[in-house]
């Protein structure tokens, strides 16, 4: 199993103080440039630890909010592909869909890839519904923007015999070349993120890395889809490195301890809540039928408990979190044993995003935090075999 | 042409299979519905009637109408409809536009108006009247469903519905409704910037209705709009916001009537009730 180290970078300092919207309106008067440059500098070092401690890092990018100050990831992947030495670089993601011009992400991405040696992973996303007001991108038809940009980004890291042109849809490119090309051939390795069973059966057919958030005991008929599509094209069983969770970690030599360590932990999914209504849920961006039936009072939990309990997970306990397999919490042995049952529920996950800081959680618990998870937890991961699932006929 | 109701009928054009309210006799009036769709039972339809013959489609991705492949924009909108003006062959056509509707027929219009007779703008959206940093149309979605009555409508219970017990038909069309709505007017937002230079074009005889209460338009907006047509007239509707013609139907169809110079019949005393 291989675990990437992430933390959203947050501007924890406002997050009480605000009127209702965290994300998107909240003024830019309340962040303190000096308090975010040292807060950069503590996650950069955290990140810099997590390289140490073996760990691969994960960078994301949100806009305009206090639950991310990282709104313009190219940053963060240039200080980790110059200052790190092993990890792997996984940016989760790239809101392709957003963005005015994939020939500059290309170029960014491959210019990553080449300082750090070949060592990006590419995540590509749609992106949260609160990042639509923000880019001001049109949420409606952003996949077949996101789809186009991605045809676009591969071609352009893996031609290399002559500029090619591009009259598509949403892009137009005469003299396509990109300086320099990425080390990793023909293109780093592609990720991205779903929530919903026909991306995922898509996935599979692509082969790319399909990461989850928060879908705890709800996460196999995903990976199942994943499965059946994978198997269909490539007639072999997916193997368990196709598959990423994001899971929150808290862990520490006692339990009360990780406990303590897990509730501010918890703080990113409480605060990630927080905002403005109408942004969350812009025109388009889910399906007619789905929006319907939120209009009819409709909407299902997204969360459940390993033995099938709707939980909320902006707004539980953290025993709910992890009954729900949303957050590891306890000693190395606890959280351990939490992983690896989580994994084998899966039918095999080999790629743990881990949150090991968010929120409040100080310095010198992420440090303690990362390290213990390092040195108790993560050797006994690399060594446990994967299963092997089959593909259920429930997909 | 297959009659699915009494007065809803499915047309075919250009391949796309929409929805859309035939009723009346004589002249044909187009009416081009809002952003948040039509209702075939609206009373404003029936009153129209009673002076010729209502067109009413949903447009393309609204209600139950098919979106065909590519349309994203006011612009596309128009020229399927004058696709359909000329596929219906309809002739000394009054056109009725609300919100949206109103910006669609006025990009019909600078195109081709020789199957047009007149024009009637509702509270239309569809140019820039202010400067680019002032916002001339409240962001409908960045507000909260109950501002959103309270800003568009006189009365804000009529914007209200209670999806839970009405069809599955009638969410399905109001989730529609919404996201073809953005499809066509996130951004730039609510209008074409190409439009307001194209304005002089229109020499049909054209009518701003303004519902006075709209506070989504303003009366600044509806009086700037009107002024870019050469000699289009200016009248606004009181106890109206956004959509006179759902909170004055009656008056709404008396206006177009006066303006286009139409008798209508009478309404049977059972509606009327």
């Amino acid at each position: 199993m291989q675990v990437y180290q992430f933390t959203e970078q947050p501007y924890y300092p406002v997050w009480n103080d605000h009127s209702g919207s965290l994300r998107v309106n909240l003024p830019s008067r309340k962040i303190d440039p000096k308090i975010a440059g040292d807060l950069f500098h503590r996650y950069y070092d955290e990140l810099l630890l997590s390289d140490e401690l073996g760990l691969n890092i994960m960078l994301n990018e949100h806009h305009q909010t206090a639950t991310c100050m990282s709104s313009t990831v190219i940053v963060g992947l240039s200080v980790m592909a110059r200052q790190t030495k092993k990890a792997r670089l996984l940016v989760l993601g790239y809101p392709i869909g957003h963005r005015l011009d994939p020939l500059r992400e290309a170029e960014e991405l491959a210019t990553i890839d080449v300082i750090s040696r070949g060592r990006l992973d590419m995540g590509f996303i749609k992106g949260v519904p609160y990042e639509f007001p923000a880019s001001n991108q049109n949420p409606v038809g952003v996949m077949d923007r996101f789809w186009e940009a991605h045809d676009f980004i591969i071609k352009a890291m893996s031609s290399h015999d002559e500029p090619f042109n591009w009259e598509g849809e949403f892009f137009h490119y005469r003299q396509v070349n990109v300086w320099p090309r990425p080390v990793q051939q023909p293109h780093p390795p592609i990720w991205t993120t779903t929530g919903n069973r026909t991306q995922a059966r898509l996935l599979g057919e692509k082969g790319y890395v399909m990461a989850t958030l928060g879908s705890g005991y709800a996460t196999r008929p995903l990976y199942d889809a994943y499965r059946q599509s994978y198997q269909a094209k490539w007639r072999k069983p997916a193997p368990a490195d196709r598959f990423a969770y994001l899971g929150l970690v808290a862990v520490a030599e006692d339990e009360a301890e990780a406990r303590r360590r897990g509730e501010f932990i918890a703080g990113y999914l409480r605060s990630s809540s927080i905002v403005h209504l109408p942004f969350r849920n812009p025109p388009g961006f889910l399906a007619a039928e789905d929006n319907a039936r939120m209009l009819r009072g409709e909407s299902a939990p997204r969360s459940f408990t390993k033995d099938g309990r709707g939980i909320n997970m902006h707004h539980g306990s953290v025993q709910d979190l992890i009954d729900a397999g949303i957050l590891f919490c306890g000693t190395p042995d606890q959280v351990y044993k939490q992983i690896v049952e989580f994994c084998e529920y899966c039918g095999g996950m080999g790629n743990l995003l881990m949150m090991g800081h968010a929120g409040f959680l100080s310095h010198e618990d992420t440090v303690a935090n990362l390290t213990l998870f390092a040195k108790e937890v993560m050797p006994r991961l690399k060594e446990w075999k994967q299963p092997v699932a089959e593909v259920t006929a429930a997909a | 042409m297959s009659v699915t109701t009494d007065a809803i009928v499915s047309i075919v054009v250009n391949g796309a299979t929409i929805e859309t309210v035939d009723r009346g006799q004589g002249q044909p009036i187009l009416f081009l519905h809002p952003g948040i769709g039509i209702d075939p039972a609206a009373p404003v339809l029936a009153e129209l009637a009673r002076g010729g013959r209502v067109i009413a489609p949903s447009h393309p991705g609204f209600g139950g109408s098919q979106l065909p492949k590519g349309m994203s924009s006011v612009d596309d909108l128009s020229y399927f409809y004058l696709d359909l003006l000329d596929q219906l062959d309809l002739r000394d056509v009054l056109v009725v536009g609300v919100g949206l509707g109103g910006w669609i027929a006025a990009e019909i219009a600078v195109k081709n108006s020789t199957r047009l007779s007149r024009l009637v703008m509702a509270n239309a959206v569809g140019v820039k009247v202010g400067d680019r940093e002032t916002r001339d149309i409240v962001d409908v979605w960045s507000l909260m469903p109950d501002e959103y009555d309270t800003l568009a409508y006189f009365d804000p219970k009529v914007g209200k519905r209670d999806y839970k017990n009405l069809p599955e038909a009638v969410s399905l069309a109001a989730a529609r409704n919404r996201e073809a709505h953005a499809r066509v007017a996130w951004s730039p937002y609510m209008h074409n910037p190409k439009l307001k230079n194209r304005l002089h074009r229109i020499r049909i005889p054209t009518l701003f209705l303004w519902g006075a209460a709209d506070r989504i338009l303003s009366d600044t907006y509806g009086r700037g709009y009107c002024a870019m047509i050469a000699g289009a007239k200016f009248e606004p509707i009181e106890r109206a916001g956004h959509y006179p013609h759902i909170e004055q139907p009656a008056e709404f169809a008396r206006r177009v009537f006066a303006f286009a110079g139409t008798a209508a019949k009478a309404a049977p005393r059972a509606q009327r009730a």
